[in-house]
């Protein structure tokens, strides 16, 4: 079903799901990716013409709740298990524009 | 002694439950340096939950079906304030800020939490090999791997740690650790568990479960954990049927049948089909009725789910980013950061499927791979659902082979992957199904039988898994 691999293919990925990979892993990567597709195709054997996706095995239906204040996490707990926070936030680096 | 045994003993003041917990610390300290079940060891808080126990006992209050009993905590479930790691890197040192729903019911049933057990990292692996801590040894042999990725669990319930613990199981993570370790492993209907505070893996798949050493004492466990729960939206509204009730009520009248493609596949080892045959007899004169059966799409059942549980891995994992909680690895903008981050924090096996699952929902991609997984999963309800017409339970094995020697698969992870052949298909239907010891293989290892059911079946299960302990070799 898919062209082979290649690294460029994992590189790609790579920066799609904001993973840095060394040489070492992008090389492994390739061919082992490679070979759980060609396994993972095997579904493509199967005619599945008219048949409908499942998503999730439970006929879902949306929960809601009463919309009364209860309790939630306490907020210096939360931030104080954050790598970096300041002023009763998550402090991360800068996202947007020119340094000043 | 079970957790029957201990439940029993304690409830009626005939032993304390701080007697009971140093025990099984005293082997947890003296064992466990081989062994490597636990990752995280919880002394203090075990002695003070035990002596709570006898506190209630001793005011003639009930402290619960579980009084007094120890249990151990696969490390992706959420204890506030008590290392939570996934064996990963990336939460080494995280202290969630909340308890999972299945932890609190086990405490206020009056059970003795003694550890967090080693997994695969994040649950994705079937040895216990792939851990950031480094791996889980089986009891049974120590050269052979626990299975996974429950094998913390299921390796301390094999080595007397716990007579109860807690797995999770995405594919198989609960009963094939439970059959290389020689226990009862249960995963349950998808729902019928609350899974808030379990880290997630695959959402659509994944469900918690009781490991055991008896099918009684699974049962005991299960009745404990399961039903409603306000914290989880994908659990079953209505009340959980009780499994100890009807335990022994024996299995007259049932109609058995033997999956082919689960038991026929490639790669079972003959020994391990010889014990499903002789559960399947022992089953026979127990008064079912026994037929093989066919549900030919379960053979597509690891295929698809290796597209299926990789694509939600991919999309569940996103959320470590280096900015909430665990690692952060610095870097010149956001996106730098976040890529050093899970570069840095994410073992092997895990970038693997993060990497499979973004490649198969991505654009052109999408729709031969995982749209189509989806479709072969409907296939395979379908098949059951014409199984389960004619048939009130199913058997197969639960693992292909007894437990392989640490390092036989790491190098080949789709060689690791066919350990879950035969357990995939029912995470894919959402049914409940369980692992029940039955006589060892010519390497004297553990064989386990699975025992499938419909939806919400577990009452039957559990009958059938019963007798199918009592008949074991």
């Amino acid at each position: 079903m898919a062209d082979r691999i290649t690294r460029a293919d994992v590189q790609h990925v790579a920066t799609l799901a904001r993973v840095a990979l060394t040489d070492d892993e992008i090389d492994h990567l390739t061919g082992e990716l490679g070979a759980i597709l060609d396994h993972a195709a095997q579904v493509s054997a199967l005619d599945t013409d008219g048949v409908p996706p499942t998503a999730h095995p439970l006929p879902l239906a949306n929960v809601v709740r009463a919309d009364t204040v209860r309790p939630s996490l306490d907020r210096d707990e939360v931030l104080g298990e954050a790598p970096a926070a300041e002023a009763g936030r998550f402090r991360v680096p800068r996202i947007l524009g020119e340094a000043p | 002694m079970t957790a029957f045994e201990v439940a029993s003993s304690v409830r009626s003041g005939e032993r304390s439950a701080v007697e009971v917990a140093e025990q099984h610390l005293r082997e947890i300290e003296a064992r466990d340096g081989e062994i490597h079940a636990f990752n995280h060891a919880m002394r203090e808080e075990a002695l003070a939950a035990a002596a709570e126990v006898d506190a209630a006992v001793s005011r003639h209050e009930d402290p619960g079906p579980l009084a007094g009993v120890p249990i151990a905590l696969k490390d992706n479930l959420c204890t506030r304030g008590v290392p939570t790691t996934c064996s990963s890197k990336i939460l080494d040192g995280w202290r969630p800020p909340y308890t999972a729903t299945v932890v609190e019911r086990v405490r206020a049933a009056g059970a003795v939490v003694v550890g967090k057990t080693n997994l695969d990292e994040f649950a994705m692996g079937s040895s216990t090999e792939n851990s950031a801590f480094g791996p889980t040894r089986n009891p049974r042999d120590p050269s052979r791997v626990p299975g996974g990725s429950s094998g913390g669990s299921a390796a301390a319930v094999a080595a007397a740690f716990a007579p109860l613990a807690l797995g999770s199981d995405t594919g198989g993570s609960i009963r094939q650790p439970a059959a290389l370790c020689g226990v009862v492993g249960v995963k349950p209907t998808y729902g019928a568990v609350s899974r808030y505070g379990l880290v997630a893996f695959a959402s659509s798949l994944d469900q918690i479960g009781p490991l055991a050493t008896t099918v009684t004492d699974a049962a005991l466990l299960l009745d404990v954990i399961a039903g409603p729960d306000p914290l989880d939206s994908t659990a079953i509204p209505s009340p959980f049927a009780r499994v100890s009730p009807t335990l022994d009520d024996g299995i007259d009248g049932l109609r058995i049948g033997v999956v082919e493609e689960l038991t026929d596949a490639e790669g079972i080892a003959p020994e391990v089909v010889a014990a499903v045959e002789q559960a399947a007899a022992a089953l026979e004169a127990a008064g079912a009725s026994v037929e093989r059966v066919s549900a030919p799409s379960t053979t597509y059942g690891l295929s698809a789910y290796y597209l299926i549980a990789p694509a939600e891995a991919s999309s569940n994992l996103a959320r470590y980013d280096g900015v909430r909680y665990g690692l952060r690895v610095d870097g010149a903008d956001v996106a730098a950061m976040n890529a050093r981050t899970r570069g840095a924090g994410f073992g092997t096996e895990v970038k693997r499927r993060i990497m499979l699952g973004t490649y198969a929902l991505s654009a052109g991609y999408y729709d031969a791979y995982y749209g189509q997984a989806q479709r072969v999963r409907t296939l395979i309800i379908r098949d059951f659902d014409r199984a389960y017409e004619r048939f009130d339970a199913l058997l197969s094995p639960t693992s292909p082979t007894t437990a392989f020697e640490l390092g036989a698969k790491t190098a080949d992870p789709l060689s690791m992957y066919l350990n879950d052949v035969c357990t995939i298909p029912t995470n894919l239907a959402g049914h409940p199904a369980m692992s029940v010891p039955f006589g060892t293989g010519a390497d004297g290892l553990p064989i386990g039988v699975q025992v499938l059911a419909n939806a919400l079946q577990e009452p039957l299960m559990f009958r059938v898994a019963r007798v199918i302990e009592q008949h074991a070799p």
